[in-house]
């Protein structure tokens, strides 16, 4: 059977465009062709910078006749109703059509049509153009004479208007050639906007820039390789990467691997060549993710690292030849984290004529310009700002040691009056909410108070770096590193950069207390300002990532099984983005939210210094004192929804989730907990027996209090008529009160397995015992033995949410 | 002799030029002289701006002395000057040849495509104070960006139709290139070698530490925000007057309104580097600049240059 092979050939199409572009292609193409009757082997398609192309094997040469009965008017219609039939059969007599009897109509015309298939020619050469036309680029353009206007001609090209083409770049040539495996092909006719395909292609721009006539998609592939180009990414992808491997072994070194780099210069060449630079070993004092990103960003080059294991030696002279040496923790911080060897690998697009000597020497010169602007930018982060005695208020408001480089970007971050958000603030605000809160965390965590807030008060320093100024992805990594190198505890070190995380769902949760207290911190303060501000997500929308942020609370409240509740901080945190910043007597203020935050705004302490306060009477005091729940409740529902998510994505049954979510559950790992237990008890036989025996007991009631029928206010066992309504009433005070104690100690398989106890007393009840008695006395007792079921099993789960 | 020939555009910063000029010449663009204002780029240029509004072909090629008072760094940046040079080169609509064009450029200034690793780099180019957008790349040449290649798709906020191809040549650094010098003071201007030997820095070393000096420290910023509002208000007054015409005449006065655009724009960047100017400020000031533009480029469109015909002559 036939292949088609088709290549669109255009200027430089971006390399990040490429790979979806072909994909595309393919999927359009092949679709289009399938709609049209067509059927195909195989299709694979193929990119490069400068085209997509599509090769289509054991094509069909034409799509099937296709038979249809179209039905008529009866024989007996009017001659106007027969003439419109025949026009639309494409009939030219009514002889041609044949007469079909039907019991209720009588007689009637049918006419038989055949709509013949059509050539795969004639098919291709109507897609392809509509594909152009309609192609998904994410950005495509208008270019020359026919991007003029209407009846306006450039040369010789009539301008087209609205109508002219759009491509990603300037669209050059289509190759489209059809025919049957082992013939000849021919050229599949078209034209898009003045460009008429054909069978010719153009190699390599500079290494061979002829044009290339081709037939079929083998000798098209390795003509184009004779012509400098490889068609193939994953072939290109897969020269750099073998080439990289070499040329570092070759030198002792290791390349460091960089897929998406990888994927990226693939794209920017037809004929890869890789090539080794270097540049002075000065630079290496540079922390190596920043040379990473430094080169990779501005040159798309590779960096390789010693070949491990190093010789102690060679690492030495690679990574720390310097001058006075150092500080040790540097050291230390060099070795954890790979140090890189001063080379650079490159990709060219040419064999140059010199063995690429020039190219080498070019893109030296470029790296080490580059390089200079990273170690002036890594060496002025660690120096004092100039504006020194401008930045005392602000070392003051925050306890900065101004000595220091990192507290002195603290101080600018708030004397700029940064922005954070236009209606929650400046940076130094958030600053200031977030250490408080991050103190007030700490003894639950089990973090040092004094460090959370010192690594709290650190921990957005760095935006105020130019290194992260040049490279926002290293926010948090550099601060821990300017941190360490101005002798910060490590912990506080380390939630600097930790804080930021879990960054999505596979990122790393912080374990460390401090980092625990901070990250938090900083998360539920994003979320109750944008809550108070009423910010909140809603559909696909989500611009300030605060289902993230939410995700991030749950992930670091379980994976560190934290137990306690959200909620007095919701709160507290709350009312101090009401309040705002200088609020008058903060001390009072801070030592009311800080006891509200241990006890909750209603907790005895909290009420006893409102009570204190009223005195002076502050401003802030009736936000406090009428304290209004709804937005921490709305917030709770929200981290809830997500816990919800975060568990049936983990495999929770969402039944179970609903039965032990209250509106008032805020305790995140009690809720998972309790999920586990009743899980646990739904595993076992007597947890599903007593699961029907609920909810029979549930529905009964149900029925009966619609019904209206009356409920007795409590048990009296001296209306009791049979021994298992007595063995029930014991079983259900029994369980009822060791559930409870269980429930106390946090303890809910105890108290899973004591309500598991009420299963057979339940089961006999049912069996022996009717409910409906005619006494009514004892009916609304009955049912009032039936509440208390519903009332102890309620206290760990509503057990009606459960399916089955 | 190469060595002989003061204006070879490997060893002469002016070689550079003149032999662009000529390439150019010889391609049918008309050799504008730099606008003798204030700019930042050569696009501001309204043989750039306004040329590539309305339907009439244009092909131009200039030299633009670009202004740019933030990246001044007082003569002691080896790369990073405060004014310097753009090469711009604008094609109306852009031939289809375009690309090969610009190859061929690079090669008559001494890059042979065959030694050095020439590269389209995707880089969409974007001026929020002209309203103006384009695709194109940056023209890479061993890793070093020397160019900038655009299909201009809109200019003051209006489609272009047709497309224009523009292309901007950093001077300095492709002199740098091909001179093989690492520090811009170091390039030789005129060719000559020994007593005859004029550097890049004898011409502008002292220009570079005087401007940095008068950019960040000594512009008079309350006079600057003054001219802004000066000249805003003259360029709106200025369009106004100019559309006072009969019926069916063109546009009277655009390009005296458009001086003021490039003026106002040029004091916003003074005043940016004097730091007076809020990250808030920033965006409303540009925004002012736009508008100004766009309103230039809407009245341009119904000049004679613009495309615009007297409805006499057309009937």
């Amino acid at each position: 059977m036939p292949d088609l092979l088709l290549e669109l050939r255009s200027e430089e199409i971006p390399a990040r465009m490429q790979r979806k572009a072909a994909g595309d292609l393919r999927k359009m193409l092949t679709d289009g062709l399938v709609d049209a009757g067509l059927t195909y082997e195989g299709c694979r398609e193929y990119w490069t910078p400068r085209r997509l192309t599509l090769d289509i094997r054991g094509l069909t040469a034409r799509s099937r006749d296709v038979r249809e009965e179209r039905k008529g008017p009866s024989t007996k219609a009017p001659e106007q109703a027969i003439q419109g039939f025949l026009r639309a059969a494409g009939l030219t007599d009514i002889s041609e059509a044949h007469v079909h009897t039907d019991p209720k109509k009588g007689d009637f015309y049918v006419a038989h049509v055949v709509k013949p298939g059509r050539t795969t020619e004639e098919i291709v050469a109507e897609l392809v153009p509509s594909i152009v036309r309609n192609f998904p680029w994410p950005k495509s353009m208008r270019w020359g004479a026919a991007s003029g206007p209407k009846g306006r001609s450039y040369g010789g090209v009539e301008g087209r208007g609205g109508d002219a083409l759009r491509w990603v770049r300037p669209l050059q040539s289509i190759l489209c050639t059809f025919g049957p495996e082992g013939a000849d092909t021919a050229v599949i006719d078209f034209e898009i906007d003045g460009i008429r395909s054909g069978n010719v292609t153009w190699g390599h721009r500079f290494l061979a820039p002829g044009a290339i006539a081709v037939k079929r998609f083998e000798d098209y592939a390795a003509k184009l390789e004779a012509a400098k180009v490889v068609l193939d990414a994953e072939r290109r992808k897969e020269i750099i990467r073998q080439d990289a491997r070499n040329l570092a072994f070759a030198a002792g070194l290791d390349l460091v691997e960089d897929e998406a780099l990888l994927e990226e210069v693939s794209g920017l060449v037809e004929w890869p060549v890789v090539l080794m630079g270097e540049f002075e070993k000065e630079f290496l004092d540079i922390p190596a993710e920043v040379i990473r990103l430094t080169i990779r960003a501005n040159q798309k080059c590779f960096v390789v690292r010693p070949s491990r294991p190093a010789s102690p030696a060679s690492r030495d002279e690679g990574g720390l030849g310097l001058h006075d040496g150092p500080h040790p923790e540097v050291r230390a911080e060099r070795a954890s984290n790979d140090a890189l060897s001063n080379r650079f690998i490159l990709t060219a697009n040419i064999e140059a004529s010199d063995g690429g000597a020039e190219i080498v020497r070019g893109n030296g010169k470029v790296v080490r310009a580059r390089l200079s602007d990273a170690l002036y930018f890594w060496k002025t982060d660690q120096a004092d700002l100039p504006d020194l005695p401008s930045l005392k208020a602000s070392g003051e408001k925050f306890g900065l040691d101004l000595e220091k480089p990192l507290d002195q970007r603290m101080a600018r971050l708030d004397h700029q009056r940064v922005t954070f958000h236009a209606r929650l603030g400046t940076q130094g605000e958030r600053v200031q909410r977030i250490a408080r809160l991050a103190e007030e965390l700490a003894p639950l965590v089990g973090a040092d108070p004094a460090l959370a807030r010192r690594a709290a008060v650190l921990a957005k320093a760095d935006l105020q770096t130019e290194v992260v100024g040049e490279f926002p992805e290293l926010q948090g990594a550099m601060g821990r590193k300017y941190a360490i190198l101005q002798g910060e505890h490590p912990s506080v070190a380390a939630a600097i950069e930790e804080h930021w995380k879990p960054q999505g769902p596979s990122d790393r949760v912080p374990s460390d207390p401090v980092s625990v207290a901070v990250a938090l911190a900083d998360k539920l303060d994003t979320l109750a300002g944008f809550w108070v501000i009423d910010e909140k997500p809603t559909g696909s929308k989500d611009p300030f990532a605060l289902r993230r942020a939410a995700l991030g609370v749950i992930r670091i409240v379980l994976e560190n099984r934290l137990n306690f509740s959200i909620d007095p901080f919701n709160d507290v945190q709350i009312l101090r983005h009401q309040i705002g910043a200088t609020p008058s007597k903060p001390e009072k203020l801070n030592a009311i939210l800080s006891a509200a935050a241990a006890g909750g705004v209603f907790g005895q302490r909290a009420r006893a210094l409102i009570a204190e306060a009223k005195a002076d009477a502050p401003s802030w005091l009736p936000l406090i004192d009428e304290h209004d729940p709804s937005i921490s409740d709305d917030l709770r529902a929200f981290l809830q929804d997500r816990l919800k998510v975060y568990l049936r994505d983990s495999g929770v049954r969402h039944d179970l989730i609903d039965a032990v979510i209250t509106p008032r559950s805020c305790n995140l790992l009690q809720i998972v907990r309790r999920v586990e237990a009743l899980g646990k008890l739904l595993d076992t036989e007597d947890g599903r027996n007593l699961l029907a025996g609920t909810k029979r007991a549930a529905n009964i009631l149900a029925a009966e209090e619609k019904k209206g029928t009356r409920v007795a206010d409590a048990v009296d066992p001296t209306l009791f008529r049979e021994p298992a309504e007595r063995a029930l009433h014991e079983a259900v005070n029994q369980a009822g009160s060791r559930a409870a104690q269980a429930i106390e100690k946090e303890d809910f398989s105890a108290a899973m397995v004591a309500l598991g106890a009420l299963r057979e007393p339940v089961d006999s009840f049912f069996e022996q015992v009717l409910v409906n008695d005619e006494d009514e006395a004892v009916r609304a007792n009955r049912l009032a033995l039936l509440a208390r079921i519903r009332a102890a099993t309620d206290r760990v789960a509503d057990f009606s949410r459960i399916a089955g | 002799m190469a060595s002989t020939n003061h204006s070879d555009p490997s060893r002469s910063f002016q070689g550079l030029i003149l032999a662009l000029h000529a390439y150019w010449a010889e391609r049918g663009c008309v050799i504008l002289q730099p606008y003798d204002m204030e700019v930042g780029a050569g696009t501001f240029h309204p043989a750039t701006t306004l040329r590539a509004l309305g339907p009439l072909a244009w092909n131009a090629a200039y030299v633009q002395p670009s202004r740019r008072p933030k990246d001044g760094r007082y003569g002691e940046n080896p790369n990073r000057l405060q004014h310097y040079y753009q090469y711009q080169v604008i094609l109306k609509p852009n031939p289809p040849d375009l690309q090969e064009l610009y190859l061929g450029s690079l090669e008559a200034i001494g890059i042979d495509p065959l030694l050095h690793d020439i590269r389209f780099v995707e880089d969409d180019w974007e001026s929020p104070t002209l309203g103006a957008w384009g695709l194109g790349w940056e023209c890479w040449c061993d890793g070093m960006e020397v160019s900038q290649f655009t299909y201009f798709q809109q200019v003051c906020g209006i489609e272009c139709a047709p497309v224009a191809g523009e292309l901007t040549y950093g001077l300095e650094r492709l002199a740098m290139y091909v001179q093989g010098v690492d520090n811009v003071y170091d390039l030789n201007f005129n060719g000559r070698e020994g007593e005859d030997k004029v550097t890049y820095g004898e011409v502008f070393l002292q220009a570079e530490q005087e401007y940095s000096r008068h950019n960040f420290e000594f512009a008079n910023t309350a006079m600057l925000l003054k001219h802004f509002e000066d000249a805003e208000a003259e360029c709106r007054a200025l369009l106004a007057a100019g559309a006072e015409r009969p019926e069916g005449e063109p546009y009277r006065m655009v390009l005296p309104a458009y001086d003021q655009c490039i003026k106002a724009s040029h004091v916003f960047n003074l005043l940016d580097a004097r730091g007076v100017i809020s990250v808030t400020e920033r965006q409303s000031y540009i925004l002012r600049v736009r508008n100004l533009a766009k309103a230039c480029g809407e009245a341009f469109l119904q000049t004679e240059a613009g495309g615009f015909r007297p409805v006499r002559e057309a009937a």
